[in-house]
């Protein structure tokens, strides 16, 4: 499965300042994986200790917060995008 | 000129340049201004303060910006009333409004956006522009008018009338987005990537923007001869203005503005359509659990909050509490303080003093507390939720007859016509 991921200014410098990155995944946590290994940083700027999304990072598939789905285990679809966000905006 | 040392990840500690970062690039952590207290301490006292303007840049030593000519409307200063006849309702002593409806666009948030709009000019960026839930839309837009800027506000499409209005008059870009708050914040965090040239007051600048809820703190202060006091009641939104108000207290203390350390309990408010940080508190959780929002207090409905997090920990540490009040109960609180006060409050002042109420029926605040309630937004924005509460008296002929039995009518409510009258409102 193809799938966009959206990266936020604050990672950029991880891709080469590219904005949006193709990889391959079934699940949200898979295809976040994949972007670790294709862009190494990543994970650990994502995930805590625990393999948990930390607590400032947001996740969207198709403009779904994954918290409000199966979080990392939420399937994906070919072509779909995963929008990574930091939470602390608004108010 | 200013005190500002730079910024600092709260979660991680890395330290940045007091550029327009609000997340800290390794750990996604919000930016926090740090500031040379030395300093400060040195320069400023009570009398300097009190010589200075009657706005928010009075504390201009405390704000994480300062600028001779700041984009300004005359943010803050705000009455605080003492509430004796709401107390004496709610078996309460010392009571205080904070009355916050006074500020230019009629809320809290010209206090944010000042600060937020002054730093954004002094950076060079170019376009002033928010997520907003209303309150914050009127004052980017009154703001970015009033300083030649041009701005662009994103607001949920299914905001009241009145709010759009006082957006849309300043002239600038209002887009609606057919979504929950939440999806407009995720939007204009997506935007701010595109466009960093722009100054997101709620993203971008949101470390500066953020500062100026301070001055709540300070001017209750000040205005209670300088000293903190025992309890305040806030309502939470993203949870930055209770954390802020909290560190403002501090501050005053740190700086040698108090002659005690403060020890000011912090309570919050929330609807219960909208609270996810009243259940993580009832709950004794450590997560903030996201909502899909449903309120009438709309500048409330933030299904996951930027700080709920932080505003959870701030009621802890300081031995507050977190509740959260109906539909029902928020438009009675409206009306309990206009009824007892004078002051007309918007949905999100409902739910401060109906939770105010609820505290206290609970005894979790105490009649022996000085007691500051935080009334952050104006009536007239919110009118639509009284439509169906309120109205004239009576309708009637232009005729003295008519007046003596419409007023008789009022006296004894229990007359067998009184629905009809009712109806007519």
């Amino acid at each position: 499965m193809s799938i966009t991921v959206r990266i936020p200014t604050q990672l950029r410098q991880l891709t080469g300042g590219a904005g949006e990155i193709k990889v391959e995944g079934s699940t949200v946590g898979e295809v976040l994986k994949a972007l670790d290994s294709a862009h190494p940083g990543f994970g650990e700027r994502l995930f805590d200790d625990a393999g948990e999304l930390r607590r400032f990072v947001n996740v969207f598939l198709a403009d779904e917060d994954v918290r409000f789905l199966d979080g990392l285990s939420t399937a994906v679809a070919d072509g779909q995008t995963i929008s990574v966000i930091p939470a602390v905006a608004g108010g | 000129m200013d005190f500002v040392s730079g910024l600092r990840c709260r979660e991680c500690g890395r330290t940045y340049p007091a550029e327009a970062l609000h997340v800290c690039d390794f750990c996604f952590g919000p930016l926090e201004v740090t500031y040379d207290y030395d300093r400060i301490r040195a320069t400023v006292t009570r009398e300097r303060i009190e010589r200075g303007p009657r706005t928010i840049w009075r504390y201009a030593d405390l704000l994480p910006v300062d600028d001779p000519n700041p984009v300004d409307l005359g943010a803050g200063y705000t009455p605080l009333v003492r509430a004796d006849r709401l107390a004496a309702e709610l078996g309460l002593g010392e009571l205080w409004i904070k009355d916050d409806t006074a500020n230019p666009t009629g809320s809290f948030k010209d206090r944010v956006v000042s600060v937020a709009l002054t730093k954004a000019r002094q950076l060079g960026l170019k376009v002033a522009a928010c997520a907003s839930t209303g309150n914050l839309a009127n004052s980017v837009a009154a703001h970015a008018a009033r300083a030649g800027l041009e701005s662009v506000v994103l607001i949920p499409s299914d905001l009241e009338r009145a709010k759009v209005t006082m957006t849309a008059v300043y002239g600038g870009r209002v887009v609606a987005v057919d979504g929950t708050y939440d999806d407009v914040n995720r939007l204009c965090a997506e935007l701010a990537s595109e466009h960093p040239d722009w100054a997101f007051v709620n993203v971008n600048v949101r470390t500066y923007y953020a500062e100026g809820s301070k001055t709540l703190a300070f001017e209750t202060a000040e205005q209670l001869g300088w000293r903190a006091p025992d309890h305040v009641v806030v309502p939470i939104g993203s949870g930055s203005q209770l954390t802020k108000i909290a560190k403002g207290f501090a501050e005053l203390a740190t700086v040698g503005l108090l002659d005690q350390v403060p020890d000011v309990r912090v309570s919050g408010a929330q609807a219960t359509g909208c609270a996810p940080v009243a259940t993580a508190f009832a709950e004794g959780a450590d997560a903030i659990r996201p909502v899909k929002p449903s309120t009438i207090a709309k500048s409330l409905a933030i299904g996951n909050p930027a700080d709920g997090w932080y505003a959870l920990q701030t009621i802890r540490e300081t031995g507050g509490s977190c509740a959260a009040v109906t539909d029902e109960e928020i438009l009675d609180g409206i009306e309990l303080l206009a009824r007892t006060e004078g002051i007309f409050a918007e949905t999100a002042g409902g739910v401060t003093i109906a939770t105010l109420a609820k505290l206290a029926a609970s005894g979790q605040i105490r009649s022996d507390e000085c007691v500051v309630a935080m009334v952050t937004g104006h009536g007239l924005k919110t009118t639509e939720a009284l439509f169906d509460r309120v109205g004239p008296t009576a309708t009637i002929a232009p005729t003295l007859d008519a007046f003596d039995a419409a007023i008789d009518l009022g006296r004894n409510g229990d007359q067998s016509d009184e629905p009809a009258q009712r109806s007519d409102r």
